[in-house]
């Protein structure tokens, strides 16, 4: 039985089940985990995106004046879109600080429970330094500050310019890391952990996509039944059903799902006036967004953007996966003094129910254009009925009390 | 300097922008003036110090986070005349109970002109009207939009019947209607009821499609949005049977126009009052702000005249005409202000940051979107 109806609008649950799939159609959750970190801002997931789906061109392929992004935003034609920010060392400090901010807060934990309450345990061969294992310090042979929580300490050692003492390289393999870059690393001993030093600048470089809320404010405020949940757990827009009446565009939290009104929907800053490119527009003036390639995923193929990143930033599979990757993935870079990473969307309790596509960022989200608290409106519903009724009934008395009170 | 206390003035840095976090730098960071240091500081040299330190966001470059719905003047207008709609229901249920011809006839023939052109306005801003029906392909509880495709076509079917007849008795029975006469004539008292049953939640439920959205001055707006669209719908309605009806039978319309405006000054206040500050500027400030505040004249000198004057016809035409600009005016107002409030990102991160904060600052630490492990 599934458990209240509030239940359903907000909260974790499995949205799979939520639709009723049967157990012949269902397949587990599908999802993305974004890796910016090791995002190089080449715009590939952009483009196969755009040519798989075959999406009209956005605006006119000219650099925005704020960075080297062109296409600003997602938006109906773009499904993808590359985020680049240049940052300055102050703004890099902030974001460790922000970083270490809320690792300390001790957030809710899904993965692998190991190191994470800050006493990572060191059982990588080599690494036999008396007090390791119980501070998670080098044993103090490098004297610098060691603090319980991983994060500090990595701080403290890139202050004191420590590094090499191998204990980060136990702390790599204590986090289990799934991938085979992260076999390849706990295989080095002489692996160079040193936290690295604040940099002048940098550029974050972040690939967005829909994020296949747990619990879509699209999808709950369509009217006409065009955006449905997939047997994969995804959300996707059924173009020859959806007419256009916009209700999901303002559903979105995330400002992802748009109407396709003409080819240049969003024409970037200053090039508004812009002729409109000649070009076939397909599904037009309907709501369109991100499938998760549904058409390749029924094929049990990947969606063109994962296929196509040469970094594999953008990491496809089984939504169980992709979070324990992250959660894998963000200890790893606590690890190597990267206190600036974080992950979004990968806690069940946030406002719209865990998402579906996960993200590691290296800054507060707004940095990037995420919203930094989204919650999926039809949480509220029920209360908004309620509230709906009240003034209804009110209005009822109104009018009894006018003609009541205006007998002739 | 042009006197030593100039001294303590803070440096001008020239970004006092308050509208437009556009301005932001290289860094994506914009800076918004103090709480209330837009609305001070005309260009009469008396800007006061700003008492709030200027607060920092951070954001994608100053664009927007979320999009608004593609919705325009008609999708306002329908708000409008939806609500009308409902009022007269009400009126015309009243009347019709109360054996009040006039007034029942022109609520009537007032409410089938207002759902008409309503539903009308609703299917022209659909991106494919061609689509209009596939609306009702489905029930669901979820979409407000969906339950209210549903409430206006039982309003309009109720609706209809009554104004029908009213019509076909307007032109002496010369409508072609044969033995379907018998049975209009038959179903109008029950379609009365009918219309009635569906005009309070027609009035309601567009409260609920704009707040159930990510719209931050909408959403912000959902405990207080009902009561402030039923009570317009109801000085709505009562303004248009002043306009329309002899003052021998508008009494129940002046009691309700004098309810309405009530409700409606005293709702929109409380509703700005529980927002988030920065929710709640587009309703104070620019042309959605304007509009609001000059609904909130209109509907208050209309109901002082229904009230005072509506015992003179054109006192009570002028009072109605009034009342009707005002929840036009309101209509309008506040569906471009959460537009408005889609347009720059401080709309969405402040108010999401402060609310994040402080469930942190209350120990509510397990519900970040973001989570450092």
């Amino acid at each position: 039985m599934r458990g209240s109806l509030t239940h359903e609008f907000s909260g974790p649950t499995d949205p799979i089940a939520d639709v009723h799939w049967d157990h012949e159609h269902a397949h587990s959750r599908k999802g993305f985990f974004t890796d910016t970190s090791i995002c190089i801002g080449c715009k590939a997931c952009e483009v196969a995106c755009k040519e798989w789906n075959r999406n009209p061109q956005d605006g006119d392929l000219q650099l925005l004046d704020s960075s080297y992004d062109n296409t600003g935003s997602l938006g109906a034609n773009t499904w993808r879109h590359v985020a680049f920010i240049e940052q300055s060392q102050d703004r890099i400090e902030q974001a460790r600080e922000s970083g270490r901010a809320l690792v300390s807060l001790g957030m809710p934990q899904v993965g692998p429970p190991a190191a994470r309450a800050g006493a990572p345990v060191t059982s990588a061969p080599g690494t036999s330094a008396p007090g390791a294992g119980s501070g998670g310090g080098c044993g103090g042979s490098c004297g610098c500050a060691s603090g319980a929580d991983p994060a500090a300490e990595a701080h403290a050692g890139s202050q004191s310019g420590c590094g090499s003492c191998g204990t980060g390289s136990g702390r790599v393999t204590e986090a289990q890391a799934m991938s085979a870059i992260d076999a390849a690393m706990a295989g080095q001993s002489d692996l160079d952990v040193a936290p690295p030093d604040t940099p002048e600048f940098r550029w974050l470089m972040s690939s967005d996509v829909c994020k296949h809320c747990t619990h879509a404010g699209c999808l709950d405020v369509c009217p006409t039944g065009a955006l449905f949940r997939t047997e994969f757990g995804t959300v996707v827009v059924q173009a020859d059903v959806c007419n256009g009446c916009g209700t999901c565009v303002a559903g979105c939290p995330f400002g992802v799902i748009e109407r396709r009104d003409d080819g240049t929907i969003s024409p970037p800053d200053g090039h508004a006036e812009k002729p409109k490119v000649d070009q076939e527009i397909p599904n037009p003036r309907t709501a369109n967004k991100c499938t998760l390639c549904y058409d390749r995923l029924v094929e049990g193929q990947t969606p063109a953007c994962a296929q196509t990143c040469p970094t594999t930033s953008i990491k496809f599979g089984d939504h169980d996966d992709m979070v324990s990757k992250a959660h894998a993935r963000v200890e790893q870079l606590h690890a190597q003094g990267m206190s600036e990473a974080r992950l979004y969307g990968a806690n069940d309790n946030d406002g719209v129910g865990g998402t579906g596509s996960v993200f590691l960022l290296l800054d507060e989200p707004e940095v990037y254009g995420l919203p930094p608290d989204p919650h999926v409106p039809t949480r509220d519903l029920p209360t908004m009925f309620k509230r709906a009724g009240i003034a209804a009934a009110g209005m009822l008395a109104a009018s009894a009390v006018a003609f009541l009170g205006g007998r002739r | 300097m042009t006197s030593e206390y100039d001294s303590y003035r803070p440096p001008d840095t020239g970004k006092k922008k308050r509208r437009g976090g556009r301005g932001g730098g290289p860094g994506g960071r914009g800076k918004r003036g103090g709480m209330f240091a837009g609305r001070r500081g005309g260009g009469d040299g008396s800007r006061e110090m700003p008492m709030v330190e200027d607060v920092e966001f951070t954001s994608y470059y100053g664009r927007p986070i979320v999009k608004h719905a593609p919705w325009g003047s008609p999708i306002a207008l329908y708000l409008f005349l939806g609500g009308m709609a409902g009022g007269c229901g009400l009126l015309a249920l009243g009347a019709q109970l109360t054996g009040r011809a006039t007034l029942r006839r022109n609520t009537r023939l007032t409410a089938l002109g207002a759902i008409g052109v309503g539903a009308a306005a609703l299917v022209a801003d659909l991106g494919r009207p061609e689509r209009f029906l596939n609306m009702m392909r489905t029930l669901k509880v979820t979409s407000p939009m969906s339950l209210g495709s549903w409430i206006l076509s039982g309003y309009s079917a109720g609706a209809g019947v009554t104004a029908v007849n009213e019509i076909d008795r307007l032109l002496g029975e010369r409508l072609p209607l044969g033995p379907l006469r018998r049975l209009l004539r038959f179903a109008e008292a029950p379609a009365g009821f009918e219309a009635a049953l569906f005009a309070t939640p027609l009035a309601a439920y567009t409260a609920v499609l704009l707040a159930d959205t990510a719209t931050p001055t909408w959403n912000a707006a959902r405990n207080e949005l009902p009561f402030v669209f039923v009570s317009s719908a109801s000085l709505a309605a009562a303004g248009s049977a002043m306009v329309t009806t002899p003052v021998a039978e508008t009494m129940p319309a002046r009691i309700l126009a004098a309810l309405g405006v009530t409700g409606d000054v005293v709702a929109m206040r409380a509703l700005k009052e529980n927002m988030h500050p920065v929710e709640a500027e587009p309703l104070e400030e620019g042309p959605s702000g304007a509009k609001l505040e000059w609904a909130e004249r209109l509907a208050i000198a209309g109901g002082i005249g229904a009230v005072v004057g509506g015992g003179n016809r054109i006192v009570a035409a002028a009072s109605g005409l009034s009342l009707m600009a005002a929840s036009a005016l309101t209509r309008f107002g506040f569906l471009e202000a959460g537009i408005e409030s889609t347009k720059d990102p401080k709309y969405v991160v402040e108010p999401q940051k402060a609310r994040l904060a402080e469930r942190r600052a209350r120990g509510v630490t397990d519900d970040s979107i973001t989570t450092g492990a």
